[in-house]
């Protein structure tokens, strides 16, 4: 076992599914200098330039050329520096890599993995801290999953590059340096689309996942000591495909759902995950479905201020679990 | 008959080669002709078709080794899917949405081509999006080890988005064995080349990506293949890609819900009438003394067969079970 940060086990799951498997590179910006979250570090020195792949500044070409590699007997990583600029390539994603499989009859498939940091609460400004999670888990034949652990980190990329489908993988850039995991020394893989309970509770499901996961713990256990509400905490951890029946089933032993997620209320992943709820769960509900969401404004404003003020917080989710649990 | 490789113009082509070359470019021009026909007598929603560019379809294909090399043709290209080996039973399978469609089971439109075992990547509506995927093939070849290339062809209009010039630029950098071919036929729909770009030949844009570019006659079947050729070695022998822009023309409207009459005069559509490529080659094989009378209509002939019998295959064929449109979302 050894203790490693998230950004460490994203860098050892690509390293060891490169050592395990001589199909599997690495493309994308910088990556051959160790990337700006420095993922790739090391990575020319142990597998060459022609396996860690510095591409030029295109989004579209680092989606596309992945695509037509993996049709040839390639495994591409190809990382997007930040998922903002994943905008760009997303017509590769939504027309190309999503749709090739169907459009072929099962023909043609397209394992690619797409890493992508992402998310808000690290002073990025307007470009450099979006959830993009909605755009992708909206499109059948992506897989989309959202990571915040070091252990779900490493077991789901791993999962996502043994993956016949293409996968995108968002990793919180918040939670890369948060806290150190011990790790097994083994390998493992987490299957995607089977969420995690975190915390076991009675009164209140939450869903969520992301940061946001880490925010609803600390809140759980702030509403535990102060108010003795019992939050059962669930992380979803893949948003496409999502594990609905692990949700209903915590939902059906509280009568209560308060879905927490980073992007704006409007649209995001949460909504979806509430009008499911609401529609499948209507029987065991004896409260509102509530969403705790940015609101609808760009995330995220540079300025500390003005960031911490759209972000859900702790504090937020305590206001949020008390207002629900009072039904 | 003389020897053929004293020709001059045929490329060091063996005369059954030629008479391949003709027959292909014949059966695409069957084909179209048979796709919009039963377009109009109402049997298949949606046809696009590319009478008047089988040189530049059937001449660029014809330098690669099929199933062993790659293509990534567009919807305008039944003469490629021709030269690699889908048949006219293929292409018309498609076009009437069977199940059997091998290019998609009646998922994807009409003509958008697909068989793995002939190396045809299937490809989809947005234009030039299957640019970076020719060069992903090619630079997966190359990481392989593999002599394998890629031939991904692109109308005119289809020069313009953005995807075309990061695999041009991506290709160039990693000198990938990829063959771009530009099929400039004067127009995107109704939009004119001068309204396209602010150069006469697009092939100058090559130097810009640091690699050579061409511009051919794309209604000489024998000048796109000796391009095309060279193209390939180039390739294959790891001097990375080129660029063929074949100057061409579209004879019949953009596709079956398109009338042309809108932008283009009638004038200028017999003028390039007179240009058909097919005709035109027809008459060099017949004033190089290798093909009689005789000759053709044998040729024809076994293209109307198979494009009969293809015909009634395909009408006859089951459509897929509706309740398939459900299945093969995600590979296991
Ligand atoms: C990205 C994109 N924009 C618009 C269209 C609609 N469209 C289909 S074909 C076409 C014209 C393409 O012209 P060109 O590339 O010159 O090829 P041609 O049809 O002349 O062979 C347009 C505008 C499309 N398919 N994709």
């Amino acid at each position: 076992m050894a203790e490693k940060t998230m950004l460490e086990a994203v860098h050892d799951a690509m390293f060891e599914e490169m050592k395990r498997d001589e199909r599997v590179i690495v493309m994308g910006e910088d990556v051959g200098e160790g990337g700006v979250f420095r993922a790739t570090e090391g990575f020319v020195a142990e597998f060459g330039p022609n396996r860690c792949v510095d591409t030029p500044l295109a989004e579209a070409a680092i989606v596309g050329v992945a695509i037509g590699a993996s049709l040839n007997g390639i495994l591409p990583i190809a990382e997007i520096q930040f998922a903002d600029f994943s905008h760009p390539a997303f017509d590769q994603l939504v027309s190309e890599a999503a749709r090739l499989y169907y459009r072929s009859n099962g023909t043609w498939n397209c394992p690619i993995t797409v890493r992508m940091p992402y998310g808000a609460g690290i002073h990025g400004g307007p470009y450099h801290s979006q959830s993009v999670e909605a755009f992708y888990a909206h499109v059948p034949g992506l897989k989309v999953v959202c990571v915040a652990t070091p252990h779900d980190a490493k077991g789901l990329l791993k999962s996502a590059v043994r993956d016949p489908n293409p996968v995108i993988v968002l990793e919180h850039k918040k939670a890369y340096r948060l806290y150190r995991q011990e790790l097994p020394d083994e390998d493992y893989t987490i299957p995607i689309g089977v969420a995690e309970l975190k915390r076991e509770g009675s009164d209140i499901s939450l869903i969520t996942y992301g940061m946001m996961m880490h925010h609803s713990l600390k809140a759980a256990e702030t509403v535990h000591e102060q108010d003795g509400v019992s939050v059962e905490v669930i992380d979803l951890r893949s948003v496409s495909p999502w594990d609905k029946a692990r949700v209903l089933e915590s939902v059906k032993k509280t009568g209560k759902a308060l879905v927490v997620y980073e992007d704006n209320f409007t649209g995001g992943f949460g909504a979806e995950v509430a009008a499911t709820i609401a529609q499948d769960g209507f029987d065991y509900l004896d409260g509102p479905v509530t969403r705790l969401a940015s609101p609808d404004v760009p995330i995220a404003p540079f300025a500390g201020e003005l960031e911490d003020f759209i972000l859900p917080n702790p504090e937020k989710i305590t206001t949020a679990i008390r207002k629900l649990a009072s039904y | 008959m003389v020897s053929v490789k004293e020709i001059p113009g045929a490329m060091g082509l063996e005369r059954e080669q030629l008479l391949d070359l003709y027959y292909k470019m014949f059966l695409s021009r069957t084909v179209a002709q048979r796709e919009r026909m039963l377009n109009r007598l109402g049997k298949g929603p949606f046809a696009i078709t590319g009478e008047g560019q089988e040189a530049t379809q059937v001449g660029a294909t014809f330098a690669l080794r099929p199933g062993h090399d790659w293509v990534l043709p567009y919807y305008r290209d039944i003469g490629v899917a021709i030269t690699v080996g889908q048949t006219p039973r293929d292409l018309l399978l498609a076009l009437l949405s069977k199940s059997e469609d091998i290019s998609s089971g009646g998922r994807n439109m009409p003509s958008h081509f697909s068989e793995p075992k002939l190396r045809i990547v299937s490809g989809s509506a947005p234009v030039s999006t299957q640019l970076p995927h020719a060069v992903g093939v090619a630079f997966a070849a190359q990481l392989r080890g593999s002599d394998e290339v890629a031939l991904v062809t692109t109308g005119d209009g289809g020069t313009s988005p953005g995807d075309t010039h990061e695999a041009m630029n991506f290709a160039g950098i990693h000198k990938c064995p990829v063959i771009f071919v530009v099929e400039n036929n004067g127009y995107a729909i109704s939009v004119r080349w001068s309204q396209q770009a602010a150069v006469p030949d697009v092939s100058v844009r090559a130097a810009g990506y640091g690699f050579p570019g061409v511009t051919v006659d794309g209604n000489d079947v024998l000048a796109v293949y000796g391009a095309a050729k060279e193209a390939v070695e180039r390739a294959r022998s790891g001097d990375g890609p080129t660029l063929i822009e074949a100057k061409t023309y579209r004879m019949v409207p953009h596709s079956s819900d398109d009338d042309d009459r809108r932008y283009r005069t009638r004038e200028e559509v017999e003028a390039w009438g007179k240009k058909d490529p097919v005709v035109r080659f027809q008459k060099w094989l017949e004033e190089h003394d290798l093909v009689d009378r005789r000759k053709l209509d044998e040729i024809q002939q076994l293209a109307a067969e198979e494009i009969d019998e293809a015909t009634e295959y395909a009408e006859n064929a089951p459509k897929p079970a509706p309740e398939s449109a459900l299945e093969r979302v995600y590979a296991d």
